[in-house]
């Protein structure tokens, strides 16, 4: 694509989509960090992933702001238009996927002082947590090279994390009616899990997005979906 | 046969969408001496609809718009070849009354240029020379309408006998507009109607362009692209004496076909 007439427009536009890509960074080390707390037990770690937050939500104001005056003062059209829509859009599901890993981390900081978790469990979470930052990280990578194929992989794929959340929730649901004693400790991990299943439908947003800015179109058809967890229920004995 | 299918097999198939043209360009070439200025231009022109053919400078664009009017019949050495209708109607055939098309297709043109007369006679002027009055009454009569319909009415109702020059700049361009509508055109063609007033002004024509729409088929050249995008529902990209891409303004304007078309309303081109 060449340069516009006007120099400043394609930086500013440019500049723009830097800063989704480092917001996008960001959003990955917190997940990642928030996954490593609550698998290494590292308080210190979910502390400052809490503490982090701040910068995520700071750049989607920034980002937020540039694009409004990007559109005001130059009017910008069709896929200059998109760019600064999609930034915005991008901005605010990469701002939720950093409250999700915050929430981990407050959550991992509750578990750690009041339970011992049990390994199988936390396993089950670690693998949900890089599945879906494998997710997002296709996804980031997707928007920086303006993939639509790439974005197209990504929306296939949030199945796997549904399925894992799907086992991951029974698990729980198992340990809790084993011993009430763990419930707490359950009910906190169960968040845990959702939070990460919300993220993958997150970069999945992103995905649609991405596609949306590189042709003009919006995805259509029926995205496979695999959490069946709103529809489960607790057997009673009888 | 199940409920759902049904239902699907009583839906009427979708019917084509029905598209009246007004004017139709066919294989259009217009040459300024050797010069060769438009190449083979085809554009269909739908009735009713506001259409802009927008472009770079010397894109011809304005060439094609006066070849609908045969405004370019008063160039030397102008020559028109192809095929322009007006109506099913050759407009370029021999023996075409050109003083009745100018009637029934008018323009407006980039400067407000109204007569040296009284705000009056403008609009009067049309209609007393095509016979379209047979009274002072009517004459009256057209000339308020025309007034009204341009939005001007109310401003100039109370002096109607001052000169046409001494309202604003914006005043005589809808004052312009009201003289072309006076003798009941078909067509307006409007040639960068907005790009000597202020927002104030180009705001009012605008909105009137949007209601003149219901009776009349427009057709404007605007260097403003964000005032394509708002007055029109067709528009049309020239670029070097061809039409690249024509399609529904929402179209062109979010996601043109041509890369020519992305890069001229991107603010691309070099």
């Amino acid at each position: 694509m060449t340069d516009h007439i006007v120099t400043s427009f394609s930086e500013e536009l440019e500049q723009l989509s830097i800063n989704v890509s480092k917001m996008g960074g960001l959003a990955e080390a917190q997940l990642q960090s928030a996954i490593d707390a609550i698998t290494r037990r590292d308080m210190a770690l979910a502390d400052r992933t809490v503490a982090q937050d701040q910068q995520l939500d700071d750049l989607e104001l920034l980002i937020e702001e540039n694009a409004v005056e990007l559109i005001a003062l130059r009017q910008p059209m069709a896929l200059d238009l998109r760019e600064a829509m999609t930034a915005i859009k991008i901005a605010s599901d990469l701002e939720r996927i950093g409250d999700l890993a915050k929430n981990i981390s407050k959550r991992s900081l509750v578990i750690f002082q009041d339970y011992e978790t049990p390994n199988r469990l936390v396993q089950g979470l670690s693998r949900m947590g890089k599945l879906a930052l494998g997710q997002l990280k296709l996804v980031l990578d997707a928007y920086t090279n303006r993939d639509v194929d790439m974005a197209n992989r990504v929306w296939m794929s949030d199945e796997e994390i549904d399925e894992m959340y799907n086992s991951v929730f029974r698990e729980l649901l198992t340990y809790m009616m084993e011993d009430p004693r763990m419930i707490g400790m359950c009910t906190h991990l169960l968040f845990v899990a959702k939070n990460i299943e919300r993220i993958g439908d997150h970069a999945t947003n992103i995905a649609e997005t991405v596609s949306y800015l590189v042709t003009g179109d919006r995805m259509v058809g029926e995205r496979p979906k695999g959490d069946k967890t709103s529809t489960t229920s607790v057997p009673t004995a009888t | 046969m199940s409920v759902a299918e049904a239902i699907k097999t009583e839906t009427p198939a979708e019917k084509p969408e029905q598209v009246s043209h007004k004017i139709t360009g066919k294989d259009v070439c217009v040459y300024y001496g050797d010069k060769q200025a438009l190449f083979d231009v085809n554009l269909d022109v739908r009735e009713k609809q506001v259409t802009s053919l927008i472009g770079p400078s010397g894109c011809g664009k304005s060439t094609f718009l006066r070849c609908i009017n045969r405004m370019n019949d008063v160039i030397d050495g102008c020559r028109v070849e192809g095929e322009i209708k007006v109506d099913g109607t050759d407009i370029y055939r021999s023996g075409l009354d050109v003083v009745e098309l100018r009637a029934r297709v008018g323009m407006v043109f980039q400067k407000p240029n109204p007569f040296p007369k009284s705000i009056y006679d403008n609009i009067a002027y049309g209609p007393r020379i095509h016979g379209q009055a047979s009274d002072s009454a009517e004459l009256d009569q057209i000339v308020e309408t025309s007034l009204r319909r341009a939005g001007l009415w109310e401003e100039v109702k109370d002096r109607l006998d001052n000169p046409g020059t001494g309202l604003s700049g914006g005043q005589q361009q809808r004052l312009c507009i009201a003289r072309a509508i006076a003798v009941n055109p078909e067509v307006i063609l409007m040639d960068e109607p907005c790009s000597a007033l202020d927002p104030i002004a180009t705001a009012r024509i605008e909105e009137l362009i949007d209601e003149l729409r219901e009776k009349f088929t427009i057709v404007i050249v605007t260097h403003s692209m964000q005032q394509a995008a708002r007055v029109s529902q067709r528009t049309a990209f020239f670029h070097m004496g061809v039409v690249v891409e024509e399609g529904a303004t929402s179209d062109i304007f979010t996601k043109p076909q041509d890369g020519r078309t992305l890069d001229y309303i991107t603010g691309r081109f070099g």
